[in-house]
């Protein structure tokens, strides 16, 4: 075999490899998908005819619009308080060497590793302990909700942060500061510009991770106000229409399209 | 425009003396050369006036105001990096645009004043590329231009010329130099490169160790070198090393010569290889030796010479019309003028 069929050969296995992945990963979308348009409420094969009248039962359904809401408005918040203690910290980690540094930083990205359910339950003792001491209304609070998912995006945002720091050359500042800039203006005209599709990116990944977040949401919820998760669980102890296929559906488009905004403005190819 | 004051300036980390005790004066309009291997305290110096590295004593004074305890953003001075240091979000205008924007000049004289600093480095055209889209060579314009365009009280430049090839170095170092005196502005270099601090400074600072080893122009350090570290740092040198008592310099291997300096004991002798007189026939003070290697360059033909066991020296001949050509292994008669003599103990220690 000549060295460059063997190139050939070994090309065309990658690609058959990530092709097989890419499948892999697609099919759940590809089958929620095309439930999500069944006309039939019982899930079964073959479909007796297509509609869209679960895309209407989804929207018209009031638990899952105010839960949407809920979750964005937890993802949101989550995600600038995330984003206030991310980027100080990355900053910190990336420049000073200081007593702790590594401990430092595995402690911000820990969130990602311990089990969501470990972490709710954690934060749930944390919480019953703390009202109990203070007298605070803490336990299903709003608020309570908004600083366990700050723990959820934390790790993107540190991560993705130091990830575009490293790659960031400090000089640039030094040029800025010799042409008259003094240290905010530097960091906002130079350093910010430069770090910024890690910032965006951070912030995208920790939002998505708060807003598809059940485990530990469900530790932390007040009965009545519930995440989007949570009410497609509850939904689906009952029933088993394709509503919940047409809600996630709906889902992954606002993702989607959140995502492919965003890189309309920062390439996040070149931090991810 | 200003002069540049340095006093007892040092920078302790620990125990290391990054710089030591560094006393300078640059003159208004000079081009200052700061010249030295690696490690030699030269990019800290350049560091200190340029704010980033606080000095642990001394001062810094631009323009006779002292500037020591001031942040890099309030001493006016341009610095132009190894590396160019553009930023890399901004185009080549905005780039140049910054300083001006950041001394608060208003908005409709900032224009004009960013195509005058482009059209001096002659990249008027490019102004809205970004630098990514440039050459080395004409990022290496525009950092200039950008250092420039303030008018600043010093021209700072950090071996602005190491990134580029050998054709573009000797280029743009004219081009560097013509416009520095074109402008009348004060400049610090920093280089390693002899050739290049050579060709630009006005006066050259010879640096090792931390400290200032010799200040003077071009030919003072090169006729009289004032240790024999700069002898052998700023041009080509053969040391021959030996004893000088009662009058004669004796080597281990048995070369002896005349010497009349002022210098007892083990010492070393400086020569330069073009101040050589290589002949087929002996001659007054000349000693033979072996031509061991012959390294033909054209117009310079250099002959590393074998004058005893112990003693190869480097002599250069020109390559003229009926000069001598010698062949490996023939002997030849060399000679040289008054050659420099140091002690051997010391290679900082003066030489005569």
């Amino acid at each position: 075999m000549t060295a460059l069929s063997r190139r050939h050969l070994g090309r065309w296995t990658l690609n058959a490899a990530a092709m097989l992945s890419f499948l892999y990963l697609s099919i759940p979308l590809i089958f929620v998908t095309w439930l999500s348009f069944y006309r039939q409420e019982i899930p079964s094969y073959p479909p007796e005819g297509y509609s869209l009248r679960w895309y209407s039962a989804a929207i018209a359904n009031e638990r899952f619009i105010d839960a949407f809401a809920t979750s964005a408005k937890v993802g949101i918040l989550a995600t600038i308080i995330g984003l206030a203690v991310a980027l100080p910290a990355a900053l910190a980690l990336n420049r000073y060497r200081f007593f702790g540094h590594a401990a430092l930083g595995n402690l911000l990205l820990m969130p990602l590793i311990v089990p969501g359910i470990v972490l709710g339950f954690a934060l749930y003792v944390f919480q019953v302990e703390t009202e109990i001491a203070t007298g605070l209304p803490i336990m299903g609070s709003f608020w309570g909700l908004v600083f366990g998912h700050v723990l959820l995006v934390i790790p993107w945002t540190v991560r993705l942060i130091l990830a575009s720091l490293a790659g960031f050359d400090r000089t640039l500042e030094e040029a800025a500061m010799n042409l008259g800039a003094g240290r905010m203006t530097t960091f906002r005209r130079v350093t910010m510009p430069s770090i910024l599709p890690g910032i965006v990116a951070g912030a995208l990944f920790g939002f998505v991770s708060s807003f598809g977040n059940l485990e530990m949401s469900l530790f932390l919820v007040a009965p009545g106000e519930t995440t989007l998760p949570i009410a497609i669980l509850q939904y689906l102890q009952w029933r088993i229409d394709p509503t919940i296929a047409a809600i996630s559906v709906l889902q992954i488009l606002i993702i989607a399209v959140a995502l492919l905004v965003t890189d309309r403005f920062v390439k996040l190819s070149r931090v991810v | 425009m200003a002069g540049l004051q340095l006093h007892g300036l040092t920078k302790r980390y620990g125990d290391f003396h990054a710089t030591q005790n560094v006393e300078l004066e640059v003159k208004e309009g000079e081009f200052l050369v700061l010249l030295g291997p690696s490690g030699c305290g030269k990019t800290t110096t350049l560091r200190m006036i340029a704010g980033f590295v606080d000095p642990t004593e001394g001062s810094i004074r631009i323009g006779g105001k002292d500037v020591t305890t001031l942040p890099p953003w309030k001493r006016n001075t341009g610095l132009v990096f190894q590396n160019y240091a553009l930023f890399p979000h901004m185009t080549v205008a905005q780039n140049v645009a910054f300083g001006l924007e950041m001394r608060g000049i208003a908005k409709r004289e900032i224009a004009p004043r960013v195509q005058d600093a482009l059209e001096l480095v002659q990249l008027g055209h490019l102004a809205d590329r970004y630098p990514r889209q440039m050459s080395g060579g004409q990022q290496q314009r525009v950092a200039l231009a950008r250092a420039l365009v303030f008018r600043p009280d010093v021209l700072l430049l950090d071996e602005p010329l190491s990134n580029l090839d050998a054709k573009l170095r000797h280029e743009v170092r004219i081009e560097i130099r013509a416009l520095q005196q074109r402008l009348g502005i004060t400049a610090v270099m920093v280089t390693h490169d002899q050739e290049e601090a050579l060709t630009m400074a006005d006066r050259l600072v010879v640096m090792s160790d931390g400290q200032v080893r010799q200040v003077g122009s071009q030919r003072d350090l090169y006729e009289r070198p004032a240790s024999r570290f700069v002898a052998g740092f700023v041009g080509r040198s053969s040391f021959l090393e030996g004893e000088i008592r009662d009058g004669r310099f004796t080597t281990p291997g048995g070369l002896t010569l005349p010497c009349d300096k002022p210098i007892r004991g083990p010492a070393v002798i400086a020569l330069r290889p073009e101040r050589m007189t290589v002949a087929a026939q002996p001659h007054p003070g000349s000693v033979p030796g072996e031509v061991e290697f012959v390294s033909y360059m054209g117009g310079l033909i250099d002959l590393h010479l074998r004058l005893s066991p112990t003693d190869l020296v480097v002599a250069q001949v020109s390559n003229r019309e009926g000069s001598l050509i010698p062949e490996l292994g023939d002997t030849v008669h060399v000679s040289w003028p008054d050659a420099t003599a140091f002690p051997a103990s010391d290679p900082h220690a003066r030489g005569h």
